[in-house]
């Protein structure tokens, strides 16, 4: 019986020194610290940065009007009189196309992710949290639009509602929301079942305070993450409903509808009509990429 | 720091449960069956004395401390806080029960918010309480200083670069934070070294006595619960068995389960040994809970009316008395070694 | 055993309810009258009223999905708008074109996916492994109708070794897949559908093989001194559900992705009668397609949960 009491007869109640301090990091000063030290990650980062800058900046960026057609300099190849990649089938500069198009595809490639993230988060936030039947009916709701492959739904919804940017962008939302508010839920459930949420409640603090200080921040690493690896998803939804005649509309330029309009004349330069998809594939791979290194930056054994 | 609070003066007990129940439902395939956590447990604690409160795995001793905490709702029995009954809408609300008592639960990863630096979980609790974001900082800051930790080193720190140890202290820091009166702790030095077990447990006999608190420390761990408890209850398969001062419970325990239990205990001392038959079989479970007294089915004394009707627990509301739930002390039980 | 796979069918009924609820929907967001859906231009307006009425369309929304789901049930679709004709018959033709691809390109791509994997993760880092890897992530990023068109700029019209669209000079009805002149016409849609979900296959099956790898049961194996090639079988038994989920997937992605894929060859599938039908507005063959098309992948995956279940006694959850 003797063991215990006999250690605790030593007066000391004092911690001991903890190791050296070395710079204390919060979390996300840790994911920038071993994102600096990822090259591969920076470079496609800087390519992505790139591509938005262009985008933004196209008036000053395109050398020509990608809207002033030309009859004479239809369809013709890559390096004809000024034009670097060529001319469509309707004489328009293809670079100052690509470039603007590329104004299209962003927008419709970020902004669903956003509202889908926002959306969907929050619903899976109060589903994990409230658990038993607000969460099973939030999530079954979620479970029939899984039952739908998401180029059918997006191209269902889309082709339902008429087409245009505004329809694509409705559309791509509603596919993206179930997979956002499941990601949502799951890192809320994990979260909620931990001891430092009971001693939150044993504080005495109200739902919407702990959901605030100790849920979100366990779930936003995770929603990050997945948004991050929708958005090439989404570009390539989103070019592939412009491809289909349901996204934008003629003459505005988008790489999809650009594919699908010159595909006709791939027997006069192949090269050329070609172009717009490498554009969606360098984009998109640049923004899998990025994702795939967060994904690694983040993943922080805590 | 707690006087002014003391509405009840010092005889009052602080904390009295009559006949507290929690029973789970849990799914299992078709049918509900009904976890008896905890079965009608009443019990009492004094102000200023620690309760140490021992039982195996499943007895019932976390729920327990969850239902006297609020976290988990009671189905049957009162409260009584400072002789004000919790809940009732003339007594005292949960609310306020909660900024008086608090607990420590035992050190887990998860029982700090691993996103948070350590100081911030410690000054939730002030911040809840609506004390400013700096000023529960600073409160923090202090207490993370009166349980050993430098907060200038400690207080920006993760818990995952934290040692165990030094995570208790943090989860110790966190219930004082909120002055409260009355701290439960939940198997609080179980996942600790002995060593830096030794340092916590006087870290809390320190602390309780700086500020006049009231604890009740539960534990598997016998030695701990002997060394550190003014009383102690023992608890089987969620009824209480046996209720008493810590030195009485420990040299002239009542209940077969006690003795059994302190019979199992691995000791160095070879004057200590105990003749009883130790415990057979393993202990049943709370689903499905024997009939009559819980214990039967592995008492060595067991009787047919041990079977048939649960015996009683006696007096268990007296600062000094020591009762225990066996029809062996039931003159009138039936018992054939029942005391006259 | 029985009773989860009793339990999981019954739950996909209600998946199933939601699915043909959505599918209703999407007459009544398209923009304008919904009768103007069913209803061809030139209509006059006693003829929209004969019809409004046989339709329901002055019915409570509810009663009409009733209506509409009975007719669902017994196989009437309505009529296509731009050829008369009874969707279904539309649909079943078209599916049947479809399922002709889906039957080359699903088990090339799967089991050349699942081997590529397979070997990638039984040798980790070297250059199967790369390959793989490199080809997950291009795979992923890749526009798959884009890859079609540039098949077809390479093997049509550089090299002309391979047709470019269409299903053969007879067309659908007439296809002979034992002769060459009809087949060939196969070749390059089967090669666009299949490329990409190789590359997820073999990326999802390298990381399953690889995991299962890294677990301590696969020492014990070799401790007891089976022959590798007896490890690798358990190995791959092991992986096999996590890469069947991902299949099911990758199948509902393939019925998807062919409507990009049936557009650039103009094969006459399922894919090809959806984009026409919102080329037409033709709704009720929109709402036909759709629906079939989820149906048959809700099918998919509840076959896909009761095998991964079969394998893997873990999985049976509800």
């Amino acid at each position: 019986m003797g063991d215990t009491v006999m250690l605790a007869e030593r007066p000391d109640v004092r911690e001991e020194q903890a190791a050296p301090v070395t710079k204390v990091r919060g979390y996300w000063q840790t994911v920038g610290h071993r994102l600096r030290y990822d090259p591969v990650t920076l470079m496609f980062a800087a390519i992505v940065l790139l591509i938005v800058l262009a985008a933004v900046f196209a008036p000053l960026v395109a050398p020509f009007d990608p809207y002033k057609e030309s009859i004479i300099g239809r369809l013709k190849p890559l390096g004809w009189r000024d034009h670097l990649l060529g001319t469509d089938e309707l004489g328009r500069d293809m670079l100052s196309r690509l470039i603007y198009g590329g104004r299209v595809s962003l927008l419709m490639g970020v902004v669903p992710v956003l509202i889908a993230s926002i959306v969907g988060g929050a619903l899976g936030v109060i589903g994990g949290f409230a658990g038993g039947r607000t969460n099973t009916a939030i999530m079954r709701t979620m479970d029939v639009f899984y039952a739908f492959p998401s180029v059918l739904l997006a191209v269902a919804i889309a082709g339902a509602m008429g087409g245009g940017i505004i329809n694509g962008m409705l559309a791509l939302t509603l596919v993206f929301v179930p997979p956002m508010c499941r990601v949502a839920e799951t890192a809320t459930t994990q979260v909620r079942s931990l001891d430092f949420i009971e001693a939150a409640r044993a504080t005495g603090a109200g739902t919407l305070t702990i959901i605030r200080y100790h849920v979100l921040g366990n779930v936003l690493g995770p929603v990050f993450v997945y948004a991050s690896s929708l958005v090439s998803v989404s570009i390539l939804l989103a070019s592939g409903l412009s491809f289909l005649g349901l996204g934008v509309r003629p003459p505005t330029p988008d790489w999809g509808l650009m594919l699908s309009t010159l595909r006709q004349s791939i027997y006069v330069v192949p090269t050329v009509c070609a172009l717009p998809g490498v554009a969606i594939f360098i984009t998109s791979i640049c923004f899998n990429l990025v994702s795939d290194g967060l994904r690694s930056a983040m993943d922080v054994r805590l | 720091m707690s006087e002014a609070m003391d509405i009840g003066g010092p005889a009052q007990p602080l904390l009295i449960a009559r006949e507290i129940s929690k029973h789970f439902h849990v799914r299992g395939g078709a049918k509900t069956s009904r976890v008896r956590a905890v079965d009608g447990i009443s019990f009492t604690v004094f102000k200023g004395e620690t309760l140490g409160v021992v039982g195996e795995s499943g007895c019932g001793k976390s729920t327990l401390a969850r239902l006297l905490l609020h976290l988990v709702e009671r189905d049957t029995g009162e409260l009584i806080f400072d002789g004000e009954p919790v809940g009732a809408p003339h007594g005292i609300t949960v609310a306020a029960l909660r900024r008086q008592v608090q607990m420590v639960f035992q050190d887990s990863y998860s029982s700090l918010n691993p996103r948070m630096p350590v100081q911030d979980s410690v000054a939730f609790g002030p911040f809840v309480h609506g004390r400013g974001k700096s000023a529960a900082r600073g409160v923090a800051r202090d207490m993370l200083m009166k349980v050993g930790l430098n907060p200038d080193l400690f207080g920006p720190r993760y818990p995952h670069e934290l040692s165990g140890g030094q995570k208790q202290r943090v989860n110790i820091a966190r219930a004082l934070a909120i002055e409260p009166r009355m701290v439960i702790l939940d198997e609080a030095v179980s996942a600790l070294d002995k060593s830096v077990e030794a340092q916590v447990l006087n870290l809390l006999h320190a602390l309780k006595q700086q500020f006049n608190l009231t604890y009740l420390f539960i534990s598997h761990d016998l030695n701990v619960v002997r060394h550190v408890s003014d009383r102690v209850l023992v608890m089987y398969l969620g009824r209480a068995v046996e209720l008493g001062p810590s030195e009485d419970i420990f040299t002239r325990p009542l209940h077969p389960y006690t003795r059994a239990l302190l019979g199992s205990r691995p000791s160095m001392d070879p004057a200590n040994r105990i003749e009883e038959p130790p415990i057979t079989g393993d202990p049943p479970s709370p689903i499905d809970p024997p009939s009559g007294c819980r214990f039967h089915t592995r008492c060595p004394f067991a009787e047919a009316v041990c079977a048939e009707r649960s015996p009683e627990l006696g007096e268990w509301s007296e600062r000094g008395s020591h009762v225990a739930a066996c029809h062996m002390l039931d003159a009138g039980s039936g018992h054939s070694r029942a005391v006259q | 055993m029985l009773g989860y796979i009793l339990r999981r069918i019954l739950y996909a009924i209600p998946i199933a309810f939601g699915v043909s609820v959505v599918c209703f929907s999407l007459v009544y967001i398209a923009p304008g009258d919904p009768l103007q859906t069913v209803m061809p231009p030139d209509a006059t307006a006693e003829t929209i009223a004969i019809v409004k009425h046989a339709y329901g369309f002055d019915k409570p929304l509810p009663v009409q999905f009733v209506i509409w789901l009975g007719h669902v049930l017994t196989g009437d679709f309505g009529m296509s708008i731009s050829t008369r004709r009874p969707v279904i018959l539309e649909v079943t033709d078209a599916l049947a074109n479809t399922s002709l691809l889906a039957l080359f390109a699903v088990p090339i791509a799967f089991s050349l996916g699942y081997a590529m994997g397979a070997l990638a993760g039984c040798f980790p880092g070297r250059w199967m492994d790369r390959i793989v890897t490199g080809a997950a992530v291009v795979g992923v990023s890749l526009p798959n109708y884009w890859l079609g068109i540039v098949l077809v700029i390479f093997f049509a019209v550089e090299y002309m070794w391979l047709p470019a669209t269409g299903m053969g000079p007879n067309g659908s009805t007439g296809f002979d897949i034992l002769q060459w002149s009809n087949a060939k016409f196969l070749v390059l849609p089967v090669i666009t559908l299949a490329m990409i979900p190789v590359g997820i296959i073999a990326r999802s099956t390298r990381a399953a093989v690889a995991e299962v790898l890294s677990q301590d049961f696969v020492q014990t194996l070799r401790a007891k001194g089976l022959s590798e090639w007896t490890v690798i079988r358990h190995v791959l038994k092991n992986a096999a559900p996590q890469v069947l989920a991902v299949m099911g997937l990758q199948f509902g992605y393939l019925l998807g992705g062919s409507i990009l894929v049936e557009t650039v060859f103009t094969w006459p599938g399922s894919g090809f009668l959806l984009s026409k039908a919102i080329i037409n507005r033709d709704v009720p063959v929109l709402q036909g397609t759709i629906l079939t098309l989820s149906l048959i992948f809700v099918a998919t995956n509840l076959v896909v949960d009761l095998v991964q279940s079969m394998i893997d006694p873990r999985i049976r959850r509800i």
